[in-house]
């Protein structure tokens, strides 16, 4: 007993700020969902999902190191998986107009956490099947291949009209509508992440994106290996889509076109391809810059009708930003550092000896 | 009893015969070397050994011993690499090949991954199993360190290590898989004389210690006239000689390798 209350009590005493820190992000976004419109609302859900998938997809890019390009049609799994399960009975039939359900689902109502967890996993049963033939290859093939399979997925969906109500889609999904949802989940997301990738699995991943051969000769299976990363990535991404179809209420086969995979690829290289931090980071940069961003999408007001600024010129803004980060900034802002509380010490010691150094040589200068 | 034995292998890549007709004989216990001039076809036997190629004929046996004490000789021939680490032959490479954005600790951590004995599921909930192994692994890595004098430097990044120090790393790594046989791939390549007598010591003193057998690959001739209890000379993928450093000294097909073939005729 005694030595159960020492460990609680050095715990504490090593973490005490990421405590704090975590009671402090709590109770904002308590704050937040009492005090913010709708709007702002959904903003910040869709912040903690991109957060969730980036993360699914950094942990299969980032840490282990194989370029994946799936993530649209994995979040599509989970998204229509949280949709068919979730969906009102007596609905159905208005929503699957054309063909009715497949008895077989037609009646199977589960609640929003089960069909979440069933969406992950059936997301992480796909890419078992997809992993299989595409985790032998390697590099761009890889990418082509994950690519390719996220539109077939896509496809496939528009396609099953009883099941997934083809292009249609399906409306009347029960929403979310406080950010304890979203954001209860992706906190778990982040400290399941940190606690596997500071686990022998996390540094198996990591050895593999370092070195492919030298980790093999180690013992490490890379297939395996690669196997379990690109399912458990697969499972965050398709959770993060089962939250984004119950944000939006309806899913159709539209959504996941494969351009929405680069907004994923965006906030990962942008955060850092292998950063916890670096990804929570750019996701919340880049949802919100695509919002705030918007304004460059509308004619100028002022006078001259300037013809650069017309729909589609905030999508500019951020291919002009990966090319800035990939030519001159390429490990994006983290690298692969975690924003740790030695971090932001080492980082404020260097700017004060900077500031410091500035101070005396300034001085230096003042006395010649 | 012999712990490593190739019966006719060889290795052809397209028209090129790499390695032909090898037959290698490792005894338990004893420290082999297998020298021969640039592109004889040294690291690509090794290569065929660690099963980062399948031969095009020829078989590769080991004999390791299992937990149990028993000995049983198993046919590896084009097994995966990471199999034949498991059942005890770990190498490191010629060109260092280090895991550089990972920790010195780390790096070594990576190499008793094969062991664990809890899934991804008790690791990342750290469930008492896992916690245990996590620990264990720990301790083991940190007195492996410690032994390799790389202790002072487990949290640097492996990248950040000069260079003879790095290759101390590389050889720790190897052992943290707990091999039976290794196999060093120029493991003095690069350093001067002094690091030179320093690593020739540090093979000799892991060799008893950790009782191991060692196969490696070497070009600076004291070292391996030095330590070696047997020699196998390749030339063009073929083994032109084999046996004791002093029968090797004096064998004229190995001179002829080295210096020429009118070494002879210039005395």
């Amino acid at each position: 007993m005694e030595n159960i209350q020492h460990r609680f009590g050095a715990y504490i005493k090593i973490h005490w700020k990421t405590i704090v820190f975590l009671g402090v992000v709590l109770i904002t976004i308590g704050l937040l969902d009492q005090f913010v419109d709708s709007y702002i609302r959904r903003l910040l859900n869709l912040c903690a999902i991109y957060t969730i998938i980036s993360l699914g997809m950094n942990l299969v890019n980032g840490f282990t190191g194989q370029f994946s390009l799936g993530q649209a049609g994995f979040m599509a799994v989970g998204a229509y998986t949280v949709a068919i399960f979730t969906v009102p009975i007596e609905a159905r039939a208005t929503i699957f107009y054309l063909a009715p359900m497949t008895p077989l689902l037609a009646n199977i109502q589960l609640p929003f956490i089960v069909a979440l967890l069933l969406g992950g996993l059936v997301s992480a049963g796909f890419a078992f099947l997809i992993g299989g033939p595409c985790l032998r290859l390697r590099g761009d093939y890889l990418a082509i291949a994950t690519l390719g399979f996220s539109e077939i997925i896509r496809i496939v969906f528009t396609n099953t009209q009883t099941i997934t109500n083809g292009a249609l889609g399906i409306k009347s999904i029960p929403t979310i509508t406080s950010l304890w949802w979203t954001y209860g989940i992706a906190i778990i997301i982040i400290v399941l992440m940190i606690l596997l990738i500071n686990s022998s699995y996390g540094r198996a991943f990591k050895s593999i994106r370092e070195d492919e051969i030298a980790a093999e000769a180690m013992g490490v299976g890379l297939f395996k290996t690669k196997m379990t990363s690109f399912m458990i990535g697969a499972f965050f991404t398709g959770i993060g889509g089962g939250l984004f179809a119950a944000l939006l209420g309806t899913v159709d086969p539209k959504q996941f076109y494969f351009t929405l995979t680069y907004n994923f690829l965006l906030i990962i290289v942008l955060g850092g391809l292998g950063s916890i931090s670096g990804t929570v980071i750019a996701s919340f940069v880049v949802t919100l810059g695509q919002e705030w961003l918007r304004f460059l999408d509308e004619p100028m007001a002022f006078g001259l009708d300037l013809p650069i600024f017309r729909p589609g010129l905030r999508m500019v803004v951020f291919s002009a930003l990966l090319m800035v980060v990939v030519l001159f900034y390429r490990k994006g802002l983290m690298g692969t550092n975690e924003l740790t509380w030695d971090f932001i010490g080492k980082k404020i010691k260097v700017i004060k000896s900077k500031f410091n150094r500035k101070k005396s040589a300034s001085q230096g200068g003042d006395n010649k | 009893m012999s712990l490593l034995k190739t019966e006719n292998v060889v290795m052809q890549f397209g028209g090129v015969v790499a390695v032909n007709d090898l037959n290698i004989d490792i005894k338990k216990g004893e420290l082999a070397a297998l020298i021969g001039p640039n592109g004889a076809g040294k690291t690509t036997a090794f290569n065929v050994i660690t099963g980062v190629y399948a031969p095009t004929k020829g078989k590769v046996l080991f004999s390791p011993v299992d937990s149990v004490g028993v000995t049983n000789e198993i046919d590896i021939t084009a097994r995966k690499p990471n199999k034949i680490t498991n059942l005890g032959i770990a190498r490191t490479f010629q060109n260092i090949r280090l895991f550089k954005e990972l920790t010195v600790m780390e790096n070594v951590l990576v190499a008793t991954h094969q062991n664990v004995d809890f899934n991804f599921l008790s690791a990342t909930l750290r469930l008492p199993k896992a916690i245990r192994g996590e620990l264990k692994a720990k301790q083991d890595c940190e007195l492996l360190l410690d032994r390799m004098g790389l202790i002072d430097l487990k949290d640097e990044k492996a990248s950040s290590l000069p260079y003879g120090q790095q290759r101390h790393l590389e050889i720790a790594r190897a052992l943290a898989t707990d091999p039976q046989l290794l196999l060093l791939d120029e493991p003095a390549a690069g350093m001067n004389p002094q690091e030179t007598d320093e690593l020739t010591d540090l093979i000799l003193k892991l060799k008893t210690d950790f009782g191991l057998t060692i196969f490696m690959i070497e070009h600076h001739m004291d070292l391996v006239m030095e330590i070696s209890d047997h020699i196998y000379v390749l030339d063009f993928g073929c083994t032109i000689a084999k046996g004791t450093p002093d029968q090797i000294q004096n064998d004229p097909k190995v001179i002829e390798a080295y210096l020429g073939v009118d070494a002879d005729v210039e005395d």
